[in-house]
């Protein structure tokens, strides 16, 4: 089946099979930001925006984005390069294979507290980003960086 | 120090974050073969036949492969040094499977899904075995999971298969049981004798295990893989497949983590076998459950601690006997083992005997191996354990006891030269260690005083403080060997190609710090090109905490060199002798400043018009000695009486690791291996249906710590300086793991009076403890 979807902003044709995952045609189609971890939507690596809310791409059947609007890491990552120098000089991307889907998820959250649907302090941004795993950084010098780039005191 | 003790961002970090097509999976060759394992649905089993006719004549199938297409050699898949001290007890495929998850069969398809299809088609009969799946029941049980009688060790390693031991390794200095006798005789004396279990964990790391490989147009097998040793990759899959070394090349892509799981071999030899018999591309992904299932885990393990001391708290004997369970395979069993007793035991180096006897046993379960940590944080639970019942029975403050018997600088332990890695060690005199101080340091920052044994209570909820200390290795001494090459380019910057393999740490950019800090220029004129065996010299890898220790230095010795060249051919430019100038990282100057000429005008003289050479320098070091980082950690936790939950609610660590290259990177691999240790002490626990079958196989069932699960964690850096590292460094990647499960178990001893002897410390397990 064909569907179309608008990807970091241009409008795709594409053929896919009804039983394709999103993930799976997202990476097919060369948006290699989308990773594959855990195969079960428990980690977050897979994070896309759709329609600009958070999705696990592993979890969503591609057919039923037609029309749609997609948004990866790719396509947020001039906007998020304060986020971006604030995650790198705490050093902690390390491996970096959680870090795309985290900064979709960052990016979706500070829209959220732009628009008073999160509330600004620690507590709110973690339970936010609970789904995001990373087994590297232990998570703290990801939050130094992330408070810092929203400003949470 | 200039570009050392200094926090720069990874190298990668931009590309990383953006999420750059960097990693196996992302640069696999779109017409890649897709290949898919068939694995074992029996813990234990023989294939009494196996069909593959119709997989084979599915469309879109190119290959399918069982035990009886592959060549019958054994191997270790360790990653290890060679010799290796692992056995050599593993085949491609096997007529006998041992594990539910261990490989019956190959299939390389077109796409995904034809591969899955084909994997359905195959027909395995099975001669279904007894398993072995009880570590304690192992030794000399009637069945037996190595029958076959062509599997072997490199060395003596107490291989004694048909006994389903894997390995085992016995030491002792003093007569343990003549002091312990007079101890227990001793109304001036205390003897500890209790036993511990810790369970297997799973590393987690969040890219799964992927492999691609594909021939060159020379004809020649290229491996790109999400690996932590290429050297040994390239090694082992030209032993195996019978291709020379010098057809092989490998790469090693950025990877998305490790923790010890990617220092053995797993996919690697599937993808080549698949390329080197079909001549195209191929690719092995491996499935989240199949990275629970089918490659590595932690060794479980059961100790029996014994400990005298006298009553004033001066340790007089420690004795460990330990059970050690390797599951299907031997990888990692006597090393992982030895490193239990010689990375735990000369922290207490005053003692007048000290013993180890260890059995590591073959089980039916998934194979344990290298997992942070490697051996010594299950002997840091069990000993630091121990050492607080100690301090209870004395009557003495458990930081007191530490005090009393800690090493010190200056100070050894006969223990270095005794056990090794898999053989003798390597005697040392500790030059750096801060262990009292961070012992002191950490006492005050948690208040120790103020809340030791004072049990306060909120409701059922009751607060405990508890303590470890802890010791790790940098690199493996004599044995395990890191090279780096420079060489400078004509606008004044360098290349650095190290073998050393940076699996997410950042060592990339570590080991470019140290360069430019030798050379004097900045860390953003040193380009680094690592772990590719065509390109780089050669490196054992990225394992054993050696990189900053072991790598570090042959890149401090290539960049002196690099410095000592320059200067020479500097000071020939300008007509001097090379004692006549100095170079200060751009210019090449006359002592009496009556001349110079830059580095870059220097480089494009020679590489254009005049003496034409290539400014190149090398370094290779091996370390002979492995000197300890040290750790001491400090936790308040709350117990909840009615759950049994224990919420950590402070986590202090004070650590010595000599100088941190990078204080960021340093922070996060303190604060990542807490929290991996935290897991470890809380919940985190493979687990097996009675039948053998893996249950936690997924990222729901087998929990790892979620950020809502992070406590306040508090990590400080002690200065110190270990003379034989590169600018001061020892290792940071292990150190921090060690100490969670015993502090934790301790602080909740504190808290509720309640001894949890085995890991991990779920709610239940402290629950039921405190209703009996």
């Amino acid at each position: 089946m064909k569907i179309k979807v608008k990807v970091n902003g241009e409008w795709k044709e594409w053929e896919i099979d009804p039983s394709d995952y999103l993930l799976d045609v997202l990476r097919r189609e060369g948006y290699l930001s989308v990773k594959r971890a855990c195969d079960t939507g428990t980690c977050g690596a897979c994070t896309v925006l759709v329609d600009g809310f958070p999705a696990l791409s592993c979890s969503v059947l591609a057919a039923t984005m037609d029309g749609h609007e997609i948004t990866t890491a790719e396509g947020i990552a001039d906007e998020m390069e304060e986020y971006i120098k604030a995650l790198a000089s705490e050093g902690a991307e390390q491996c970096g294979f959680c870090s795309p889907g985290l900064m979709v998820m960052v990016y979706a959250l500070k829209k959220e507290i732009e628009n008073g649907k999160v509330e600004k302090n620690e507590e709110a941004v973690k339970r936010y980003l609970i789904g995001n795993l990373c087994r590297c950084s232990g998570y703290l010098g990801q939050q130094r960086a992330i408070f810092k780039f929203l400003g949470v005191k | 120090m200039r570009e050392v003790k200094k926090s720069v961002p990874k190298k990668d970090s931009y590309g990383l974050i953006r999420g750059k097509p960097v990693y196996t999976d992302d640069i696999a060759p779109r017409d890649s073969l897709i290949v898919k394992v068939l694995r074992s649905p029996h813990a234990f089993a023989r294939i009494k036949s196996i069909d593959t006719s119709e997989a084979l004549t599915m469309s879109g199938v190119e290959l399918v492969l069982t035990y009886k297409d592959v060549p019958r050699k054994p191997i270790t898949r360790a990653g290890q040094g060679y010799p290796e001290p692992s056995p050599y007890d593993k085949f491609i495929l096997d007529e006998y499977v041992r594990y539910v998850g261990d490989e019956v069969a190959v299939v390389a398809a077109k796409d995904e899904r034809t591969a899955e299809e084909a994997l359905k088609k195959i027909k395995v009969e099975y001669d279904v075995l007894e398993p072995v799946l009880d570590f304690e029941k192992a030794e000399g049980n009637p069945s037996v999971i190595h029958p076959e009688d062509d599997i072997f060790p490199q060395f003596d390693i107490g291989f004694d298969p048909k006994r389903n031991i894997a390995a085992s390794y016995e030491m002792e200095i003093g007569d343990v049981d003549e002091i312990i006798k007079e101890c227990e005789e001793d109304p001036d004396c205390v003897v500890v004798k209790d036993r511990f279990y810790t369970q297997a964990q799973a590393h987690v790391m969040l890219e799964p295990h992927a492999s691609f490989a594909y021939i060159d147009m020379s004809g020649r097998l290229v491996i790109v893989t999400s690996t932590q040793t290429p050297f040994h990759v390239r090694r082992q899959v030209s032993m195996v497949l019978g291709i020379p070394i010098k057809d092989i090349r490998v790469i090693k892509p950025r990877i998305g983590g490790g923790f010890g799981g990617k220092q053995a071999l797993h996919g690697e030899l599937i993808v080549s076998l698949v390329t080197w018999k079909t001549k195209k591309p191929a690719k092995l992904v491996y499935t989240r459950r199949e990275v629970f299932e089918a490659t590595y885990t932690r060794h479980p393990s059961r100790f029996d601690v014994t400990l005298a001391a006298t009553k004033d708290g001066k340790l007089r004997a420690i004795a460990y006997d330990v059970l050690w369970d390797t599951g299907a395979y031997g990888e990692h069993a006597l090393t992982t083992l030895m490193v239990a007793g010689s990375k735990t035991l000369p922290m207490y180096n005053k003692v007048d005997g000290v013993r180890f006897r260890g059995k590591v046993v073959y089980t039916n379960h998934v194979p344990a191996g290298a997992y942070r940590g490697y051996g010594a944080i299950q002997g840091n639970f069990a000993l630091e354990s121990a050492m607080d019942i100690l301090a209870e029975k004395l009557g003495m403050d458990p930081v007191e006891l530490r005090l009393k018997n800690i090493i010190r600088e200056g100070e050894t332990s006969p223990i270095f030269k005794i056990m090794g890695e898999g053989r003798e060690g390597t005697d040392m005199i500790i030059k750096s260690c801060k262990l009292e101080q961070a012992i002191r340091r950490g006492a005050e920052i948690i208040n120790w005083e103020k809340k030791f044994r004072k049990r306060e209570k909120r409701g059922s909820k009751v607060k405990g403080v508890g303590m470890a200390i802890a010791m790790q290795g940098s690199g493996i001494a004599n044995i395990d060997m890191g090279s780096a090459i420079i060489k400078l380019n004509d606008d004044g910057s360098f290349n650095l190609l190290v073998g050393a393999t940076d699996l997410g740490t950042g060592s990339d950019t570590i080991l470019a710090q140290i360069a430019a800090e030798v050379l004097g220029v900045s860390t953003d004129d040193i380009i680094v090109y690592s772990s590719d065996t065509d390109l780089t010299p050669f490196d054992a890898g990225a394992y054993a905490s050696s990189t900053t220790y072991v790598s570090g230095n042959a890149v401090r010795i290539a960049a002196e060199k690099m410095k000592k060249l320059i200067i020479e051919e500097g000071a020939r430019k300008l007509g001097l002798g090379p004692e006549e100038v100095e170079f200060d990282g751009k210019v090449i100057r006359a002592k009496d400043g009556s001349k110079e000429v830059t580095l870059k005008e220097l480089a494009t003289v020679r590489y254009y018009t005049e003496d034409q050479k290539q400014l190149i320098a090398d370094g290779s070091f091996v370390g002979p000695e492995s000197p300890p980082p040290y750790a001491a950690t400090f936790v308040e936790v709350e117990v909840d009486t009615e759950t049994g939950k224990v919420d950590v609610l402070k986590y202090v660590s004070i650590l010595d690791i000599g100088t941190p290259i990078n204080p960021a990177l340093a922070r996060i691999q303190a604060e990542g291996g807490a929290v991996q240790g935290i897991g470890m002490a809380l919940y985190e626990d493979v687990k097996y249906s009675s039948s053998g079958k893996l249950l936690t196989n997924n990222l729901m069932y087998y929990k790892i710590p979620s950020r809502l699960d992070v406590p306040d964690i508090h990590v400080e850096f002690l200065e110190s300086y270990e003379p034989t590292g590169p600018f001061g460094a020892k290792s940071v990647a292990e150190i921090g793991i060690d100490t969670p499960p015993a502090a934790i178990a301790n602080a909740v001893y504190d808290a509720i009076g309640v001894r949890i002897k085995s890991l991990p410390l779920t709610p239940e397990k402290v629950f039921f403890a405190m209703k009996k």
